[in-house]
């Protein structure tokens, strides 16, 4: 048990030194529960990569997780796309047409799509609908004792759980995320086009002059690093999952909400990246208006 | 007499005599907290042992240290003259053929099927030159008293005691020299607990395995092991014991002077509701806060 180190607090100053050191005490232990958890991460990572070199993954597994991963995903990848695509109309209609720019509506929604609500949303969606799913089967597998029958026999369950679905995501979520851009294009179109009656013309004039395939490759690109981090956050929640079935749930969860998390301060990192790269290639920069 | 004369007895001993299975002074601790303490056994080969001990006192973990599914802060794991924490991967992936573990709740993989699950070991491993996989699965099916319709089913359609005769299914495939069961009757009606039983008695005589039981159950215990060994919890234990409390035959324990071995074997709560209503409020010592933390999946090979 923590001894107290202010006995005698009785002045405001005390008190004071008191309630900091409270406070100091709380946050250090969160910061290193966080770095802890970090490192233990990387190092699930590294045994992952390392297992991936020294061994292919069985085929069946593999295509199994390809499966539940890309195909069971699209639907749902290119349902949301298509909203946000026609959300985007929506929104910025107005705006624009207030300074008589609505023609070049396209431009906005599909830069927007393509380089950050394309990767952005087919992650989420994959977070959401894969990445929690995958926490439980194998927080399941873990408190079942599955996964040590697995050792038992020896299959090693990094390489047979975690090296196929960590393929599956990092492989198939570039393609999940151009059928997000493609759906959102579409449905951006849709509503701007059939619905508010801007020229079609252009309309798709102004959506090729500005949206290049540096912008495509930006979210793929980022995609991939997306992907990487739902498999590793996912399947490491899952192989340390608490007993119960309230162990599982939080394991679920807390892929989510981890992924999620970590997926949007990737973003920000690739982009700063990615732009430095746009810049150095071409520095005369973005001509959007 | 000549030096080699003597080492040709030594090695020509009967092989009964000889530990298929030793642990060295095994120590298991998770951060601060000791699980095991140096525990020291020896098992010969075609033994059958029956490891009891209150709930906590940590039999499972010790049963996986003995295959290298947790491994030891400090001691050794002998099988077979090597030391399994000193195996490389692939080393140690070719023992694990010669190991069979039946799991508490058999952990039998949900997303397959019965047949894939019996298979599993093969094909981690292949199958035995001049055997046919499909024979072996229905083989096995058939010792362990399953009928061949449930192989197409999924474990979440059998009951438990038929998931835990696919376990033992499973476990033998392979023919392992060393059979561990966990908790084999740990949940399963008086008729099918003596059925668990009948089939580790005629799995032992038929494969000539050594077998490592944990077991609660004090009848299964008695009737089915030629050598008890009681563990105890580190943390009840007075300094400078020894965490096995006993060690012998069937026979013997009903005969032991020890109190703690008398009341866990009659069964009597003894002092030990007391001292639970005492220590309300206070965290249970034995406690784990994590699922296996040393858990060694990292080093496995395929």
């Amino acid at each position: 048990m923590a001894t107290d180190p202010f006995p005698n607090a009785d002045t405001f100053f005390s008190r004071l030194f008191k309630s900091l050191h409270q406070v100091a005490s709380v946050w250090g232990t969160v910061v290193v529960e966080a770095l802890t958890t970090l490192g233990d991460i990387s190092l699930f990572a590294f045994q992952m990569f390392a297992w991936m070199v020294r061994a292919r993954p069985k085929r069946e597994t593999l295509m199994a997780n390809f499966y539940a991963v890309g195909v069971l995903s699209l639907p749902v990848v290119a349902l949301t796309g298509t909203f946000i695509g026609m959300v985007l109309a929506i929104q910025s209609y107005h705006q624009f047409k207030n300074i008589g720019l609505e023609t070049r509506l396209g431009a906005v929604i599909n830069m927007s799509l393509v380089r950050e609500l394309g990767p952005v949303l087919a992650a989420t969606m994959l977070a959401g609908r894969v990445g929690s799913a995958m926490a439980a089967v194998l927080g399941t597998m873990r408190v079942t004792e599955q996964i040590d029958a697995l050792a038992s026999m020896g299959a090693n369950p990094i390489h047979y759980l975690v090296v196929p679905r960590f393929l599956a995501c990092v492989l198939l979520i570039p393609a999940l995320t151009v059928m997000a851009d493609f759906m959102g294009i579409v449905g951006g179109y849709f509503y701007s086009v059939i619905v508010l009656g801007i020229d079609h013309a252009q309309y798709l004039r102004n959506s090729r002059e500005f949206v290049g395939g540096f912008d495509l490759f930006t979210g793929v690109f980022k995609s991939v690093f997306f992907g990487a981090t739902i498999a590793i956050v996912s399947c490491y929640r899952g192989f340390h999952c608490q007993p119960g079935a309230e162990g599982v749930g939080r394991a679920a969860t807390a892929a989510f909400v981890q992924s999620f998390v970590m997926i949007l301060a990737l973003d920000i990192v690739l982009n700063i990246f990615l732009d430095a790269v746009y810049f150095t290639i071409w520095p005369t920069g973005a001509k959007l208006f | 007499m000549d030096e080699s004369i003597l080492t040709q007895l030594a090695t020509s001993s009967p092989p009964a005599t000889r530990p298929i299975l030793e642990t060295r002074k095994l120590s298991l601790q998770f951060g601060r907290q000791v699980i095991l303490k140096d525990i020291s056994v020896q098992i010969k080969k075609g033994e059958t042992i029956a490891i009891i001990g209150e709930s906590g006192c940590r039999k499972t973990m010790f049963l996986k240290a003995l295959v290298g599914l947790l491994s030891p802060t400090s001691g050794n794991v002998i099988f077979d003259g090597q030391d399994i924490n000193q195996l490389d991967d692939r080393d140690m992936t070719n023992l694990r053929k010669r190991f069979g573990f039946v799991f508490q709740n058999a952990a039998l993989f949900d997303s397959m099927t019965i047949s894939q699950n019996i298979a599993f070991p093969l094909r981690q491993h292949g199958v035995p030159k001049g055997k046919s996989a499909q024979n072996l699965i229905t083989d096995r099916l058939a010792e362990v008293g399953l009928p061949a319709n449930v192989l197409s089913k999924r474990p979440s359609q059998l009951s438990g005691g038929m998931r835990k005769r696919v376990g033992l299914a499973r476990a033998l495939i392979l023919e392992p020299d060393l059979l561990l069961y966990d908790e084999p009757t740990t949940g399963l009606d008086p008729i099918m607990s003596d059925i668990i039983n009948e089939l580790m008695m005629r799995t032992r005589k038929r494969y000539s395995v050594t077998s490592i039981i944990v077991t609660h159950d004090m009848h299964s215990a008695k009737k089915v092991a030629d050598r008890i060994i009681m563990l105890y919890p580190f943390s009840r234990l007075e300094p400078g014991e020894p965490q096995i409390l006993f060690d012998g035959s069937p026979e013997s324990i009903d005969k032991t002077r020890d109190k703690r071995v008398k009341q866990f074997v009659n069964g009597e709560a003894g002092e030990r509701l007391m001292e639970m209503l005492a220590s309300k409020g206070k965290s249970h010592p034995d406690t784990l806060n994590q699922v296996d933390p040393n858990s060694n999946y990292g080093r496995d090979e395929e």
